[in-house]
């Protein structure tokens, strides 16, 4: 399935990417029930302040699970970024996935494919990883 | 095995990728006075949910448990209490990292 996505969000999870660099950044986007359409981001604090492992914080985890229930909203994309490795899930990645559903996007902040950024987009099911084609809509 | 008469009726939140022990529901129930108890409980109900929860009779690393606001970590783990009203919250860890 195609993930579709709109360019300003594309460009505010890059930046995030790269301000939070040397940590991996890492959030959401929330779209209606159903909808399979990434509208509203929210970035969210790598609790794991780590170059190498994000983890949502435990309080913040159940603040966002409490607002889709009643809300009615899902988690169509969970990103995060890679530091200094392609924009491929990892192992680690691939164990912890757990939104069938979801797009899983990672982007990469590593230097040798600077300035072009990577972004890419997979659905991780039962440790399956299929990577997706992504469509940037332009404003 | 009779269930103690002053055991509680716990709410239980299931998330998506546990469903399929729950036959698909979103709100479970069980009787329990500790999240510990509860556990037993759901495993008895839907067989296989425990092992999803607890490896070496601790609780995974990357499950999340919640009762009312609170994570349950800050609160004993399997020994947190349970009282009427109360509501849990089973979330996995949305985590990763490049290794």
């Amino acid at each position: 399935m195609t993930l579709r996505i709109h360019a300003d969000l594309v460009a505010k999870i890059l930046e995030q990417s790269r301000v939070e660099y040397p940590d991996e950044c890492c959030g959401v986007i929330l779209g209606p029930e159903g909808s399979d359409n990434p509208v509203e981001l929210k970035p969210m604090i790598n609790a794991a302040h780590s170059p190498t492992f994000y983890e949502f914080d435990s309080k913040d985890l159940l603040a966002l699970y409490r607002e889709l229930d009643e809300k009615s909203k899902d988690i169509v994309v969970v990103y995060h970024s890679h530091t200094e490795t392609q924009a491929y899930p990892s192992r680690t990645d691939i164990a912890y996935a757990s939104e069938p559903n979801a797009h899983y996007v990672l982007v990469s902040t590593r230097k040798e494919i600077a300035p072009e950024s990577e972004f890419r987009s997979y659905r991780i099911i039962n440790g399956e990883v299929t990577e997706e084609p992504v469509e940037i809509i332009s404003a | 095995m009779s269930i103690a008469a002053s055991s509680t009726t716990i709410d239980v939140r299931i998330p998506t990728i546990l469903r399929p022990y729950t036959n698909g529901e979103k709100v479970v129930t069980a009787e329990a006075n500790n999240l510990g108890e509860l556990i037993t409980a759901l495993n008895a109900k839907y067989v296989g949910l425990g092992e999803r929860l607890l490896e070496n009779n601790e609780l995974r690393r990357f499950i999340n448990i919640y009762i009312n606001d609170e994570d349950v970590r800050f609160m004993g783990s399997l020994a947190a209490t349970l009282k009427a009203g109360d509501s849990v919250t089973i979330l996995p860890a949305v985590a990763g990292g490049c290794k």
